[in-house]
């Protein structure tokens, strides 16, 4: 049977349809889903993907996190849904305390639109099983909002259980502490990274590489090996 | 209808870039003598009905809940007359 990966479109999400692509490219189907729809249509992971969803108004992710949708996924992953947060994803895993932490304006001001050099910490959880500890790989990073920021206490711990799964190379973009891109639950089943594997997927578009396949690949095995 | 105010500033442990950007324009404008800024949120609520200690205890959850992140913001809540 095909794994079936759900992927959210709030208003004002732009990168679903990026995100389904990427879904399909590796080998799964993609369900699309709705902010107002209580119902996960019997996925076997989520997406949440990248974009200015609620137009970012109040905080970045604030408003779709009380979404229909959200309460469904909050209650799934903490009973083991994997559930992947891209960008503005990642903002709303973090308003909805599935994962610690906050972000906050880009320490420079500036939205920032590059490749990204990411170095892989952490290669056990269900969206990077398919990467190697220590690898780097690049992959585009498009935000304003992206300086991860959490307590000392908070990041000491994240540190310590080895839940910093993506690191900033080559100099840090926005601020973010301890050049932080990405981390996950301690369960390891909810990553949220900032940088966007969905857009570089196929060899003809973006870095010209496919860092990020490896996102969609991970999921699909451990789905298919459940 | 009685007006209930619910400030949100960024904590102070927090860097606030947006703040110190106003700041360092300021004598560019010929404002002299600003040590610092912080730029912050203000929620003008209007309230429907008596603002009692339950209403205010409503405020306070939707502050603490909605309003401000309290992982990064503190907030203050106070009735207008």
């Amino acid at each position: 049977m095909t794994s079936r990966i759900g992927v959210i479109t709030f208003p004002g999400t732009l990168d679903d349809r990026d995100t389904q692509r990427a879904v399909g490219l590796a080998g799964a189907e993609a369900v699309p889903l709705w902010h107002r729809d209580k119902d996960l249509k019997q996925v076997d992971a989520v997406v949440l993907p990248g974009g200015f969803s609620y137009g970012d108004y109040l905080r970045a992710g604030a408003i779709s996190r009380f979404s229909p949708v959200m309460e469904t996924v909050i209650e799934q992953a903490k009973a083991g849904l994997p559930v992947l947060g891209i960008c503005n994803g990642f903002q709303v895993l973090t308003e909805t305390h599935l994962l610690p932490g906050a972000m906050l304006r880009n320490n420079h001001l500036h939205f920032i639109c590059r490749d990204q050099k990411l170095r892989v910490e952490n290669a056990s959880t269900a969206w990077t099983a398919d990467y190697e500890a220590g690898q780097e790989i690049s992959i585009p990073l498009k935000n304003i909002d992206g300086r991860y920021t959490a307590d000392e206490r908070t990041l000491d711990e994240l540190e310590a259980e080895g839940r910093v799964v993506f690191r900033y190379l080559d100099g840090n973009p926005n601020g973010s502490l301890r050049d932080i891109a990405g981390i996950t639950n301690a369960a390891g089943n909810v990553v949220g990274l900032m940088p966007h594997p969905e857009h570089a997927v196929e060899p003809l578009i973006g870095t010209g590489r496919t860092d990020g396949l490896g996102f969609f690949t991970s999921i699909l095995k451990k789905l298919v090996g459940a | 209808m009685a007006r209930v105010v619910v400030d949100v500033m960024l904590k102070p442990e927090i860097l606030d870039p947006q703040g110190q950007a106003v700041q360092r324009a300021l004598p560019r404008l010929g404002f002299e003598g600003i040590a610092d800024v912080r730029q912050g949120k203000r929620f003008e609520l209007e309230v429907e009905g008596p603002v009692d200690e339950a209403a205010l205890a409503r405020v306070h959850e939707m502050a603490g809940t909605f309003l401000a992140n309290t992982v990064i913001e503190d907030f203050t809540v106070r009735v207008e007359s």
